[in-house]
């Protein structure tokens, strides 16, 4: 080769280099926040968790001091409810659940070898609803208006405005807007997995924890819709007398205990296994050998993923269901022992078949491990009916909790960041602190809780604010307290050490633990993920294919330019990781915060009754919504492939069920549909406790719920069409059918809100009525959707932005009145026909 | 018509027994739960509905044997040795047959567990 052509592509090497900077590069100034990258995103989400959890560990210190003598009074009776109320909610919903989105959207692009999640907008309003609704749910502690019912909110006590306050709206409306983002989250993490792995990551080469979470992100899809559904029903008991959980009127406070439990067993999974995975990856690097039993590690997540959904009846053991209910839970409790101690055995066979390296995160894994056997054990004695009727609601059951959320969850996250932290900045946590903080928080932690299970053996009940001295508790709490504070010392030692200045500690190596796996490839300094997108052939690259780093770094896989301006990545096949398209994501944007934060004012305004902000806010949510989609979703691109190396060109557009928005709409349809079949669950529990459910009213009329549920399908049937005459050409046609269609639903609502009506059913006389108007209010609410939908499809299709071969807003719109079609006939046959049948 | 069906390609099937165990669980559960909130419903005694769990088994562990077998022969029936990770189509097959059969055996345990319960309760006591 001759020098003048080896200097012509070196300049195009830096050219190539600089435009990608260019396109992925953050904004500067206060538009940072503007930034959608998920590096910073991961970043930012991650610190928010964490401080929330320093802030519930506060709550929980404060507790300690009030429990530490008898007779004390520290607190008041009412901040100590509010305490551990926070405490709890705040752990679970603001610190466990998203600790694991804010590692997932950090790590996953670069482990498996993309440049972004595929909706990188979408990881960004899932943030900012996130940090907003905690920073809500928090701050009423200081108005002394924060929730004090307990994280489960059980009626008839959360129920009763007088004894509740607005603490209860508090909780429902602001942590409501937070599983909306644990949603998206899972949305995200579920096509990302799937569908934007790096070429050849063939599904038995992918990293253990994107198998994790995988079915982490599937879990949350079944578990927090129920949760969703059972907060509407709440809270329009609370706003609007609808008495779903008053037994007066025909309601049941255990409706609310099975949905919120159905949501929160699988939760408890939800919260272990992403942190599980944490030790999957760590393990093999310090055994410095691929894991043992890979195939082992998948049967224990998805066999936990399903057996979790058994669960939920054992936190009801003691409401009083036929033991034969509670037979049927406690085997499925018992059954999901065994995928857990799969993946205990699995990490020991590594380590016994490995040269272990004892460094700092090991020594946390391991330690977590330890702890989470022992509340595993003490799992499986409260699993057991007879012995749970006696430790139920005692600290026995606090010390469990706690072994299981502290050993599964929180020494593996700290594992993590020891772990994970030279990726933020190249530089390494201290060993030496880390030491000492592992011995401070594990000697404190068990101090603190070991005691427990004793003091609730002997009798002391959960949330108790105070005790009297001769009961024989007052040491045991005494040591507790101590023991907290043992275990806070350590936990701020950890902190301490994330924050201190570094700028004199030398950035180190890239890879300094010699891990196996992609994300030790990224660059601190460099936003782009990868320089290119490289071609996979082993579970652990950087151990098998040698020069992989470099020729990464050279730009000479693919897309190692971005001539166009775009931010960009590759779509593959779900089982080979064939390439199939070229991904164009979302840059830099504003929209995603005014979206959540109009969102989260709805929310807010909402819980105070300020109905005019209400609708302002979230008229503003659903402008920029729309906005969000018609400037920054399906564009057609300006060509129809591009060259994206290696002698390969793709295409830039797909739509149908090769596109990653039909996907990310039949996930967030899934997850939907939960929620529907929660509400049908709710109709038939109703009838179940009751001998007539309809306690002689007058249901809906049953030739308007029919003709409701033909109109729908009517409707339906009219957008298949379009979508069909759309992709012959006939572009007239298609704009008819979807005015027909949109006509048709109107008059569908019409039909359905007169079944109801017309025999005048009120919502507040009996449960009955209140069931019946949820399940129709739920369709008319998702009908109105369906109208924007097709208005939206008409207004692309004028605008020239849906064409015959760019259809990729129709087919999601079609997808997504598949399952408006399901539920709507569900709905009209259930109440039109089920009480004349019965 | 093929008794056995062909082998297909797809993610899905690895999760077909444990949605077996799904299936099995909620129609246990939801039928004991309807019958013992409503016994005159269908005139049955109690010893009717322990067989219909008896039978619901057989179906579910008859379904998920038939999905370990389907494992069985997806994973070559075990003429090669984990741990498949070679960046070839044929170890990803080996890879998912191993796992589904793993999970098959979970769920089959898993479903007798489940089932146990209507060996030893005779009424709807609470």
């Amino acid at each position: 080769m001759s020098a003048a052509v080896k200097e012509r592509s070196r300049e195009e090497y830096k050219a190539q280099e600089e435009r990608l900077r260019t396109v992925w590069a953050n904004p500067t100034g206060w538009r940072y926040w503007t930034s959608v990258n998920n590096f910073q995103i991961g970043l930012w989400y991650g610190s928010a968790a964490f401080t929330f959890m320093l802030f519930a560990g506060a709550l929980a210190l404060l507790m300690r001091l009030q429990l530490a003598v008898p007779d004390n009074d520290f607190l008041s009776a009412d901040f100590f409810n509010q305490a551990f109320t926070l405490h709890g909610t705040v752990m679970m919903f603001l610190f466990a659940v998203p600790i694991f989105e804010a590692v997932a959207i950090f790590l996953l692009p670069p482990m498996l070898g993309a440049r972004e999640m595929p909706f990188p907008r979408l990881g960004a309003f899932s943030f900012w609803s996130f940090f907003l609704g905690g920073i809500f749910v928090c701050g009423s502690i200081f108005f002394n208006a924060a929730p004090s019912s307990g994280w489960f909110m059980y009626p008839p006590l959360a129920t009763d405005k007088e004894l509740s306050g607005i603490g209860a709206d508090i909780w429902l409306l602001g942590l409501s807007f937070i599983e909306v983002a644990s949603i998206a989250a899972a949305v995200e993490l579920i096509v990302g997995i799937m569908k934007c792995r790096a070429p050849g990551m063939r599904i038995n080469l992918m990293p253990l924890f994107a198998w994790y979470l995988l079915i982490v992100a599937g879990m949350i899809l079944f578990a927090f819709p129920p949760l969703i559904a059972g907060d509407l029903l709440f809270e329009m008991e609370r706003m609007f007398d609808w008495p779903f959980f008053d037994a007066a009127r025909g309601g049941d406070p255990l409706l609310w205990q099975h949905l919120f439990w159905i949501f929160g067993h699988p939760e408890v999974y939800i919260i272990f296994l992403p942190a599980i995975a944490l030790v999957a990856m760590i393990v093999p690097t310090f055994s410095q050998r691929p894991i043992v039993g890979y195939s082992w590690i998948v049967l224990a997540a998805v066999g936990t993923g399903f057996l979790s959904f058994g669960l939920w009846v054992h936190h009801m053991f003691a409401t009083g269901l036929p033991q034969i209910s509670l037979a049927f839970f406690s085997a499925a409790s018992e059954a999901v022992a065994i995928p857990t101690g799969v993946q205990i055995f699995v990490f020991i066979a590594t380590m016994l078949a490995g040269r272990v390296i004892f460094s700092t995160p090991m020594l946390f894994g391991a330690g977590g491990l330890a702890i989470f056997v022992i509340g595993g054990l003490t799992g499986v004695m409260v699993a057991l009916a007879p012995f749970d009727w006696q430790a139920h609601d005692t600290y026995f059951v606090v010390a469990h909790l706690h072994y299981v959320l502290i050993g599964g969850m929180l020494f593996p996250v700290v594992a993590g960041l020891y772990y994970y932290y030279p990726l933020i900045d190249a530089k390494k946590l201290s060993d030496r602190l880390g030491r000492l903080a592992f011995w401070l928080m594990f000697c404190g932690f068990n101090i603190a809780f070991f005691p427990m299970h004793l003091s609730g053996l002997r009798g002391m009940p959960r949330r108790v604010f105070i005790y009297p001295a001769e009961i024989g508790w007052d040491w045991l709490n005494l040591i507790s307290t101590a023991g907290a504070f043992i275990f806070a010392a350590g936990v701020l030692v950890v902190v301490f050490d994330a924050l201190r200045p570094k700028h004199r500690q030398p950035r180190g190596e890239l890879n300094p633990w010699n891990a196996g796996t992609l994300e030790w490839i990224s660059e601190p300094k460099e936003n782009w993920g990868v320089r290119s997108i490289p071609i996979v052939r082993s579970r652990y690259p950087l151990w098998d294919q040698k020069d992989l780093a470099r020729k990464i770094n050279e730009g000479r896989y693919y897309l190692p330019d971005a001539e166009e301006g775009w931010r960009e990545g590759l779509v593959t096949s779900v089982l080979d990781a064939e390439p199939i398209q070229v991904l164009r994501v979302g840059g830099t944007s504003h929209v995603t915060i005014v979206s959540a934060l109009s969102l989260g004012a709805a929310f807010i305004a909402l819980t105070f009754h300020w109905w005019i902000a209400t609708a302002l806010a979230a008229i503003t949510c659903f402008c920029a919504v729309l906005y969000w989609l018609w400037t920054g979703t399906a564009e057609i691109p300006e060509k129809p492939e591009k060259d994206v190396g290696l002698g390969l060109s793709l295409p830039l557009y797909a739509s149908g069920p090769d596109s990653v928005g039909w996907w990310a709409m039949f996930i967030t349809m899934m997850g939907d549909g939960t929620a529907f079949a929660s509400l049908v669950f709710g109709y038939f529990f109703y009838w179940t406790i009751h001998a007539d459910f309809t306690a002689g009213i007058a249901g809906p009329d049953g030739a308007w719920s029919l003709a409701a549920a033909a109109m729908f399908a009517a409707a339906w049937a009219l957008m298949v069409a379009a979508r069909m005459f759309n992709r012959r050409n006939a572009t007239a046609a298609t704009r008819g059918l979807l005015v027909l269609s949109l006509l048709t639903t109107v008059g569908a609502s019409a039909a359905g809100l007169a079944g109801p009506w017309s025999p005048g059913m009120d919502p507040t006389r009996h449960v009955y009525p209140a069931i019946v108007w949820i399940l129709v209010l739920w369709v008319l609410a998702h009908a109105a959707v369906g109208t924007v939908m097709q208005a939206y499809c008409l207004a692309r299709s004028l605008a020239g932005r849906l064409t015959p071969k760019h259809d990729i807003d129709l087919c999601n719109v079609v997808l997504y009145w598949h399952f408006l079609l399901i539920a709507a006939v569900i709905t009209f046959t259930i109440i039109g026909l089920f009480p004349a049948a019965m | 018509m093929r008794l056995i069906p062909k082998q297909i390609e797809t993610l899905w099937t690895l999760f077909t027994a444990p949605v077996v165990w799904a299936a099995h669980f909620l129609v246990c559960y939801i039928g004991a739960a309807v019958y013992c909130a409503k016994p005159e419903l269908v005139g049955l005694s109690f010893n009717a509905v322990r067989a219909g769990i008896a039978a619901v088994t057989v179906i579910a562990l008859s379904l998920i044997a038939l999905s370990a077998w389907l494992a069985w022969r997806q994973w070559g029936f075990g003429t090669d040795d984990p741990p498949h990770d070679d960046p070839t189509r044929r170890d990803r097959t080996l890879f998912q047959g191993l796992a589904t059969l793993l999970l098959s055996g979970l769920s089959f345990i898993a479903v007798i567990f489940t089932a146990m319960p209507a060996l030893f309760l005779t009424e709807c006591i609470r």
